[in-house]
């Protein structure tokens, strides 16, 4: 894992110096609350429904053992016991005090965390792939050049006060497991003539207008990553919209520019930017990698006693290859029956703070999922840290399943929202879980959001659950065949919204719609893709 | 003609040895078609390579920011600094104490904000970063070059 | 009725107008009819309340008040998913008057 230096303690200190000073001076009036918003926002503090919100960066999804317990802390000191994962591996806190929030920055620092640009016009965390470093099939770690994009993005003074928020994942395994497409810059480590490198894919999003980012450059050597990154900020700083917050994401530019007049202007851009020296020197790369380097891995067994059925099923579910072959990833589900998605208490970030360290060679990840993944475990200790996980409730044996759902804080939280999220998650999941439908429907992603601004990436849910304001009634829209992953797709709305309960019955629905028509070992989103619409429409309104 | 700059006196910091002369400012549009003007005042809508042919003959350039939100003028910045202009690059307009060090590195050297700021807190957020992770054209080291010299 | 809330500047607890001062009951809320605009704009310059704005409610016969909207009921009572920390966590028909 990263280490800080004393270069980035310092920065990350001096931030907290910083936003302790701009607190101050909006509890003294210095600030209006129309000038203290965007600097707090760059500190991820948001007002939300009940209280300040502080949002924790979790740089590509990677923690240790000592800052989770610090998260879990915080939680207890400063909060109300509990926080919540995110779909960009971050962490929230739901009950803070402006006058807290500065200490608890403090606190973070101590541990090598931050809330630096979680919210605002700026370039957000960087996300990544929750099995970096661990999985068997990536070309090699992404979380150096993510780390990389870190420090260049951290206080950059040209791209602060950029048209709107700005997100960037970076993966390096054909299979996309970070939303990459959908993000404003999606970041592939490629190999081209035995040199690796990068593709650009720029212009992607949810939100009120989903897009697919297209591919902008197939690869950028990594000497010119930082640089071809400024090139298409540079562009988007300069010509990506102002006048309305609603087109001013860089999904809008290269969409009204063309993907090719965007990439010229990229390219012309550059070109010149290569003259500038921009780029870190490449020893910056070679000194990071070692960070990252393989545990020292051994030996052991390659398989487990099956004997126990539910330790088996939580194996099948809940593990991921390892390119190890006496290691898995385990996932430890935040998405008990009928819990609240990505909800952990303090207690249990403790424990999954304490079982990385015993099992995990002390490595945590968030995965975009809102769940946890510890990366590296022996084979030979998983019936021991299923054991553990199972007594503190966090042993669902369901990724990828329907009860693993995304879903927002939606309307219990936000003061965006407009329909409450959370409810139909936990009603979904204790639905599908005692008629034991669950298994039977296999991979089933189905992501839920409160509003159109689509934290909740219904675009990108198989199943899709839009909550929007119906004169003051909360009411749903759903929409199918949405992807993620390597074979990215927006989904479609079915018709007209529901409510509370027909949405829940519509979900049902669907999915008779896909046991009853599926061919061999199809996935609910293979079905749709075969057979379309109609026939989900038919069985949903006719 | 109208002069639309700010003037001399309602420059608050100013990180220049030269005299500031009082100039009659004009805009992008009137620099490029008049041969004789030495200021120039750069809107957020405004391209700032259009000034490029003249920079030769400006001693200022104002970059206006109508809302701090709007970081065009960092980037307009940069620019003529990346070209060579060595003449003074005056911020102007909703300009705070939170946007001072960040202006600073893109190449702004004098600041005349629309209202003026307490010294104090503008002194210690010109100084905020003893060091910096993106190399611009304020001549610092970056952070990556000081670890590998 | 028109009834006045925001946010406590410091601790960020949702609060409503009684008519003199702030308070984190939405039942203690008070008509603040003509005079809304003028003690949202008092009130948030001395700092004493932040974002705040101005919502139609109405007062039940039993005297509670109850926000025309559901975002402003979730934020009088609190998460509907959490009720124990909802600002009544022994009625558990509190979660009702939400909806």
């Amino acid at each position: 894992m990263y280490k800080y230096d004393s270069y980035d303690q310092a920065m990350v200190d001096a931030r907290v110096d910083e936003f302790r000073d701009q607190a101050r001076r909006r509890l003294d009036g210095s600030l209006t609350e129309d000038e203290f918003k965007p600097l707090r926002l760059m500190n991820g503090l948001y007002l939300q429904l009940h209280a300040y919100m502080l949002r924790v960066a979790i740089p590509y999804g990677t923690l240790n053992s000592v800052q989770m317990t610090a998260l879990a802390n915080i939680a207890d000191k400063y909060d109300r016991g509990y926080g919540h994962f995110t779909t960009r591996q971050n962490l929230q806190y739901n009950w803070i005090k402006l006058e807290d929030a500065a200490d608890i920055l403090a606190d973070l620092a101590k541990v090598e965390m931050h809330a630096i640009q979680t919210s605002g016009n700026c370039i957000r965390n960087i996300s990544s792939d929750h099995f970096a470093g661990a999985a068997h099939d990536e070309l090699v770690d992404p979380r150096p050049y993510a780390e990389l994009l870190r420090q260049w993005s951290s206080f950059h003074p040209e791209f602060t006060y950029l048209p709107r928020k700005f997100k960037i994942a970076v993966i390096a395994a054909e299979k996309d497991r970070a939303a990459m497409r959908l993000h404003d810059i999606g970041i592939q480590i490629v190999e081209k003539d035995g040199e690796i490198g990068a593709a650009f894919y720029v212009g992607g999003g949810m939100g009120r207008t989903p897009m697919i980012a297209p591919l902008i450059r197939d690869f950028v050597p990594l000497d010119q990553l930082i640089t071809y990154a400024e090139a298409c900020l540079r562009v988007y700083n300069r010509y990506g919209r102002r006048d309305n917050k609603y087109k001013a994401r860089i999904k809008i530019l290269v969409h009204e520019l063309g993907k090719e007049e965007y990439k010229r202007q990229v390219e012309e851009e550059f070109a010149h930017m290569l003259e500038q020296g921009v780029e870190p020197p490449r020893e910056e790369l070679e000194r990071i990698k070692p960070f990252f380097a393989d545990p020292a891995f051994e030996d052991g067994a390659k398989s487990v006693d099956r004997s126990d059925p539910d330790f088996a099923l939580w194996v099948d579910r809940n593990t991921h290859r390892h390119k190890h072959d006496s290691y898995v990833s385990a996932v430890i589900s935040l998405k008990p029956v009928g819990g609240i998605p990505g909800d952990a208490t303090g207690d249990q970030m403790r424990l999954m703070a304490d079982l990385a360290k015993q099992y995990s060679f002390d490595e945590l990840r968030i995965m975009h999922t809102q769940n946890v993944v510890l990366p590296h475990v022996k084979i030979a200790d998983l019936h021991a840290l299923w054991t553990a996980l199972d007594a503190a409730g966090l042993g669902a044996p369901n990724m990828d399943s329907i009860e693993d759902m995304i879903a927002c804080p939606g309307l219990d939280y936000c003061a965006l929202a407009n329909a409450r999220s959370i409810p139909l998650a936990q009603r979904i999941s204790e639905r599908f879980d005692a008629s034991g439908k669950t298994g039977k429907l296999g991979e089933l992603k189905l992501k839920i959001s409160g509003c159109i601004n689509a934290c909740g990436h219904h675009h990108a849910g198989h199943i899709g659950i839009l909550g929007v304001d119906r004169k003051g009634v909360e009411n749903y829209q759903l929409s199918l065949g949405g992807s993620e992953a390597e074979d990215v797709s927006l989904a479609k709305i079915t018709g007209p919204g529901f409510t509370e309960d027909g949405v829940i019955e519509a979900v049902e629905t669907v999915t008779d719609v896909y046991l009853a028509k599926r061919e061999g070992e199809e996935r609910f989103l293979d079905t749709y893709r075969r057979i379309g619409m109609a026939p989900f429409k038919e069985a949903l309104y006719d | 003609m109208t002069d639309l700059g700010t003037s001399p006196d309602e420059v608050q910091f100013r990180f220049r040895d030269d005299e500031p002369a009082d100039h009659g400012t004009v805009t992008v549009d009137a620099c490029c078609d008049q041969t004789n003007a030495t200021a120039v005042r750069i809107e957020p809508g405004d391209d700032a390579r259009a000034l490029l042919p003249f920079l030769d003959r400006l001693a200022m350039v104002e970059v206006n920011f109508p809302t701090f939100g709007d970081g065009r003028g960092y980037s307009s910045a940069r620019i003529l600094r990346e070209a060579g202009y060595t003449g003074e690059l005056r911020a102007v307009g909703d300009v705070g104490i939170d946007q001072l060090s960040h202006m600073r590195r893109c190449g702004f050297d004098a600041f005349a904000p629309d209202k003026p700021l307490n010294v104090a807190d503008a002194e210690r957020a010109f100084a905020t970063w003893d060091n910096v992770y993106q190399r611009t054209t304020d001549g610092r080291k970056t952070i990556q070059e000081l670890r590998h010299e | 009725m028109k009834v006045l809330t925001g946010n406590d500047l410091k601790t960020g607890d949702v609060i409503w107008w009684t008519g003199s001062s702030w308070s984190r009951h939405v039942d203690d809320a008070a008509d603040a009819g003509e005079t809304a605009d003028e003690v949202l704009a008092t009130e948030e310059a001395a700092r004493r309340v932040n974002v705040p704005y101005v919502i139609e409610a109405t007062r039940e016969a039993d005297g509670s008040v109850r926000p025309a909207h559901i975002k402003d009921r979730v934020r009088a009572l609190g998460p509907t998913v959490r009720p124990d920390l909802t600002l009544k966590p022994k009625d558990p028909e509190a979660l009702d008057w939400i909806i």
